[in-house]
């Protein structure tokens, strides 16, 4: 198959930025939420007065099962339309620049039907910036760091759960988002993969990355989390810095959630 | 059975000596249903890829049409085609009447439909699966197309090889406006018809052969790239 060739044409193209000053600085943090509702059949799924998410140490969000967070990220990362409500980065709505500076990992991630590289370069092709030889050096540094270079030309969607979670995660921090959403990320993962990708995130955060991430894993909420946001029933509960949440959480939803007896 | 039997062995005879005859018809069908399919991709996938991504009023009163536009039988396309083109039609003085072009006409219109519905659906079922993911990405609506279409590529020929398909075994329509001259716009399954009224079976019986093989070798083909698309599917 003629992929190399083809595949350059069918790079994804961007629409620039639409009116901003141009330039592709100015972080995109603070994201602040305000008054933030998502209903469906007059059900308000997510409820937020206010939440906001500095830089600094990675958000983990907790709660759970239907409580509501992977559809705050969705809401967040503006891949769904909020009924009600605003989501500011910087002061700033989603635009183009805005969008290129942040990445999500699905909790089912979604890999394209093409090779593990393709994959990559897909993401690179789209973030723009990587041309020619340096985007094929990152290339090779992001197959290494999902532990992926063995399986560089095999197809994506024959990689296993795991192996497609890695991917998905690789292929999300492909153009170094300075935010970064992560649903579950090592749901599907062994414990040295998640102890991997648990690395991973923590170099991330070291670089800078703002890191947004639901897990039910409380032990990795514990090695990970700068702050905890506690969620129950659509409703943003508590944020609180991950020392004080873990020995002292003030919301009885999250106490009862840490010592297993919380039901929906 | 006698009359059978030598035509059966006149028939392989003349398939395996070359015959120019029957190998000049065999050529035309191919290169007017390969145009024809060619031509039908370049319309039909373009209409299938915007109704399978875009949302717009009217989109699915237009799969509906377009639906039902692939049971169009090919008598009645051939005589549509055949009112456009002849002398007192709104294309007369086009002279295209009796043509091969008029027979690529006929089947496009008749394949059209078929690689736009298809390609709808291939489109639509993969951007369900991939629409989240590529705006994450920061990929726009019209920009996703392209990906679309590339990773549907193996659906993709299924729908231009079910197409081709349709194009080589269809009479009504090349006959009505092709007319079936000897060297011009003679063809496989006009061929067929008119051998066999005739008499001479053994013609007919080869080209019969041929077109046989054709039609088997592109049912596999469609069948070879289901199950591949399959295998990966349920990975
Ligand atoms: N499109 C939708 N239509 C109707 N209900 C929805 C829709 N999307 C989500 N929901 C409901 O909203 C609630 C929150 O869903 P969400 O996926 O955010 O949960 P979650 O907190 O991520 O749970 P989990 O821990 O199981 O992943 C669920 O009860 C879900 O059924
Ligand atoms: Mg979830």
């Amino acid at each position: 198959m003629p992929d190399a060739a083809l595949a350059h044409s069918l790079e994804p193209r961007i629409a620039p930025a639409e009116g901003s000053a141009g330039a592709d600085t100015g972080s995109v943090l603070p994201v602040s939420a305000a008054g933030l509702v998502f209903t469906v059949n007059g059900k308000r799924l997510v409820d937020i007065d206010r939440l906001t998410l500095r830089a600094g140490g990675p958000t983990i969000i907790m709660g759970p099962n239907g409580a509501g967070k992977s559809l705050l990220l969705r809401l967040l990362h503006g891949l769904i339309e909020a009924s009600e409500g605003t989501v500011l980065f910087n002061t700033q709505p989603m635009n183009a620049r805005v969008r290129r500076r942040q990445a999500m990992v699905f909790q089912r991630p979604v890999v394209l039907r093409r090779s593990v590289q393709a994959n990559i370069d897909y993401a690179l092709a789209a973030a723009q910036g990587y041309r020619g030889p340096s985007r094929r050096g990152r290339l090779r540094e992001l197959l290494e760091m999902g532990g992926l270079a063995d399986m560089a030309r095999q197809r994506a969607r024959t990689l296993s759960g795991g192996e497609q979670q890695r991917l998905a995660l690789v292929r999300a921090v492909a153009a170094s988002p300075d935010l970064l959403f992560l649903d579950e990320p090592t749901s599907s993962l062994d414990p040295a993969s998640t102890h991997r990708i648990e690395a991973l995130i923590h170099r991330f955060a070291d670089e800078g990355t703002k890191i947004v991430m639901v897990t039910h894993d409380l032990g990795q909420a514990r090695r990970l989390a700068g702050e905890v946001v506690f969620m129950h029933r659509g409703k943003v509960t508590e944020q609180t810095p991950a020392n004080v949440f873990f020995d002292a959480p003030s919301s009885p939803a999250a106490r009862d959630f840490i010592t297993g007896g919380l039901l929906v | 059975m006698q009359d059978f039997a030598s035509s059966f062995f006149l028939a392989v005879s003349l398939i395996l000596s070359g015959d120019p005859e029957l190998w000049s018809i065999v050529l035309l069908s191919l290169k007017v249903s390969l145009t024809a399919v060619a031509i039908a991709a370049m319309i039909g996938m373009p209409i299938g890829a915007a109704l399978g991504v875009g949302r717009f009023a009217g989109r699915r009163a237009l799969i509906v049409l377009i639906n039902a536009l692939m049971g169009l039988p090919p008598v009645v396309v051939g005589l549509m085609v055949y009112l456009l083109l002849s002398n007192s039609g709104p294309l007369g003085v086009l002279q295209l009447l009796y043509t091969p072009t008029a027979m690529i006409i006929a089947q496009v219109i008749l394949v059209t439909p078929i690689v736009a519905a298809l390609t709808r659906q291939v489109v639509e079922d993969l951007d369900a699966e991939y629409a989240e993911q590529l705006r994450s990405m920061g990929v726009s609506r019209l920009a996703s197309v392209p990906t679309l279409l590339w990773d549907g590529r193996t659906s993709l020929m299924t729908a231009v090889l079910a197409g081709f398909g349709r194009a080589t075994a269809e009479v009504g329509a090349v006959i009505i406006v092709g007319g079936n001259i000897n060297h011009v716009t003679r063809v496989m399954t006009t061929a067929i018809a008119l051998e066999t009224s005739k008499g001479n079976l053994a013609l007919a019986l080869a080209l019969g052969a041929i077109l046989m093989l054709i039609a088997i070798s592109v049912n596999a083909a469609v069948g070879l790239l289901g199950v591949r698309s399959e295998r990966v599917a349920h990975a």
